[in-house]
């Protein structure tokens, strides 16, 4: 199979505007993936699968993954004058990552063989703009899993042809694999309050009286 | 994301709940026809294999519409992984399809060998090769058995199917202690070695596999009822297959030639011989044909490696059971389960525990199509063809 940087300019000459990002992969899987811009995501997922020489037919996985607002911390290190010596000094570089939902798509070739690639879409934030767009009229095997993502992530496909709560039932609110979930104090249907469900209850209408 | 407002729901709230699924009015908005009939199948009948649920569209006896309903097993396995550590939940995947628990551990420990970069001794090579294979004997006579039970041949193919597993086992209890919570696998290896006699045992049932199989199809494969139940119901394209990711036995019985065990070469598939049957028409039958020739090729493979096991250790010394913790990266796992492509796919972000943990459940997703295969068939057919998907709840609603 080609490399990610073939692959990566190939598509980008076959969808005009379409920028690509190579998020590399440290771990030794060494499964680098591709970032995609929403706008052009479904044209260059099209290219993919219908490209000769990739041919990647087969959608495998599709799953949300949530990174929260959170401050990165790297250690770097600087040459600095220290004392009128010049001296090399480790210091932590504090940077702001801004939270977002993430849709990871793994793609296989059923027809040559090979694979995976690894293909990333975002969203703008958690909380208003969660829209990314569906790949479902490609592959009809993504349906039920951007239902999921959709269902425990809160991440919304624009274009799917059935987007629906799949395992929650459909009244319920909270989408429960994100980070800051708070669970129910009860998992009773009918709640009824006795011993540490009622402590808890207690202590979280306490909290929130008083912010 | 805010906790409700109240302490608990109130009744208003709790009714409001909304369980529909099948609209009230035709997809243009006229109102339905005044012969459709709805109907509610499951969630707690035996033909569902599970609380799984149907909501079907009956005009008269054929199916118009059908809508699978799901998740009455969901207790969020994938969140309890990411709150505990990474050999923490080895023993919980055991219970995702729990009639594979073998395979499960398999995939869950290839995924974080990727991911930590961990070598697997030959030995547990072995061991691993042969009890995936034992799983995928007793999954696929089970699921004969219970296709049979669900075309209405009560008791007596289930029974002789139980009667072999409950063989296959005997053999993992006395490997792992336990009978199908097995909890065997681990990162780099395998937990404990194999038993005095272990060897013998294995292959005596092997040995005798064959001649039970051969009984069985010919009780069976030639069954006239069998024939007429299955052979042109619940057809599914070999381009459909392919687009919906449809893995597994009934992807190859769409006559798609695509075996994990042959693609990736995971483990030490490749010093084996062995063929991957596929079939011409896509139909149930297919679905039980070829399961009954994959058990026929595990025997195959089964025969040499339980021969040829050499002698070493069984865990690579430097996988470490206590503060593990890969470095940062992600990585994406699978195997040939027996019931499709399982797979894993984590994200560590440098501590104990998982940062995202993903199981991509084969019964799950091969459920996609369910609704196509059903429709314009009679309801009686929706059965057998629930039965040759070959859904574990426990593994679709996770």
């Amino acid at each position: 199979m080609e490399t990610l940087e073939q692959i990566k300019s190939r598509a980008e000459a076959a969808v005009p505007g379409a920028k690509l990002v190579i998020v590399r992969n440290d771990a030794s899987s060494a499964q680098h993936s591709l970032l995609m811009d929403n706008e052009y995501a479904f044209a260059v997922a099209k290219f993919l699968r219908d490209d000769p020489q990739l041919c990647l037919d087969y959608c495998s996985n599709v799953t949300g993954v949530d990174w929260p607002e959170a401050e990165l911390s790297e250690k770097v290190k600087i040459k600095k004058l220290v004392d009128g010596v010049e001296k090399e000094v480790e210091e932590v570089r504090k940077t702001k990552r801004p939270g977002y939902l993430e849709v990871v798509y793994h793609l296989y070739s059923m027809a040559l063989k090979h694979g995976p690639v690894v293909m990333r879409l975002r969203t703008a934030n958690r909380t208003d703009q969660v829209h990314v767009p569906s790949l479902t009229p490609l592959w009809r095997g993504a349906e039920f899993q951007e239902r999921e993502a959709f269902d425990l992530y809160g991440i919304i496909f624009d274009g799917h042809p059935d987007l629906r709560r799949i395992l929650m039932w459909d009244g319920f609110k909270d989408f429960p694999m994100r980070k800051d979930y708070v669970e129910p104090d009860d998992y009773e249907y009918e709640p009824t309050p006795h011993d540490d469900v009622l402590e808890k209850a207690k202590a979280r209408r306490a909290e929130e009286a008083t912010i | 994301m805010s906790a409700p407002t109240d302490i608990f729901p109130t009744a208003e709230q709790a009714s409001s709940r909304n369980y529909e699924v099948v609209p009230k009015t035709a997809p243009d908005g006229s109102p339905l026809e005044g012969d459709l009939l709805e109907v509610s199948m499951g969630p707690q009948h035996p033909s569902t294999h599970g609380v799984f649920r149907m909501d079907v569209v009956l005009d008269g006896e054929t199916v118009v519409k059908l809508k699978p309903v799901f998740g009455y097993l969901h207790r969020n396995h994938e969140k309890i992984a990411e709150n505990v550590t990474y050999l923490g939940s080895m023993p919980y995947t055991d219970r995702l399809d729990y009639f594979c628990s073998l395979t499960n551990n398999w995939a869950y420990a290839l995924s974080v060998e990727k991911l930590a970069g961990l070598q697997v001794p030959e030995r547990a090579e072995y061991i691993r090769i042969i009890t995936a294979e034992l799983t995928r004997l007793l999954n696929h006579t089970c699921l004969a058995g219970f296709l049979l039970q669900d075309m209405g041949a009560l008791g007596t193919p289930l029974m002789y199917a139980f009667r072999e597993r409950e063989k296959v086992l005997d053999l993992f209890e006395s490997l792992t202690g336990a009978r199908m919570m097995c909890n065997y696998m681990r990162f780099g290896g395998c937990r404990v070695d194999l038993p005095v006699g272990w060897l013998e045992g294995a292959k005596q049932v092997v040995t005798n596999y064959s001649r039970f199989l051969d009984e069985f199809e010919a009780l069976l494969s030639g069954n006239e009822i069998l024939m007429a139940r299955t052979q042109g119901v619940g057809k599914l394209t070999r381009e459909l297959a392919i687009n919906a990711s449809i893995t597994g036995p009934m992807l190859r019985a769409s006559g798609v030639d695509y075996d994990i065990r042959k693609v990736d070469k995971y483990g030490i598939y490749d010093r084996f011989k062995f063929r991957v049957p596929l079939g011409d028409h896509g139909d149930v039958y297919d679905r039980y044909m070829i399961r009954i020739l994959e058990m026929r090729e595990s025997l195959k493979i089964l025969e040499p490696a339980l021969r040829d096991i050499p002698v070493g250790p069984i865990v690579d010394p430097k996988a470490k059971l206590r503060a593990f913790k890969p470095k940062a990266g992600e990585a994406y796992g699978r195997i040939e389960a027996p019931k499709g492509e399982l797979g894993f796919y984590l994200i560590s972000d440098g501590g104990p525990n998982p940062y995202r943990y993903r199981v991509r459940p084969p019964s799950f997703i091969n459920l996609t199509i369910l609704e196509d295969m059903c429709l314009g068939r009679p309801v009686a057919d929706v059965v057998v063809i629930l039965g040759s998907v070959d859904i574990v709840l426990g593994e679709v609603d996770r």
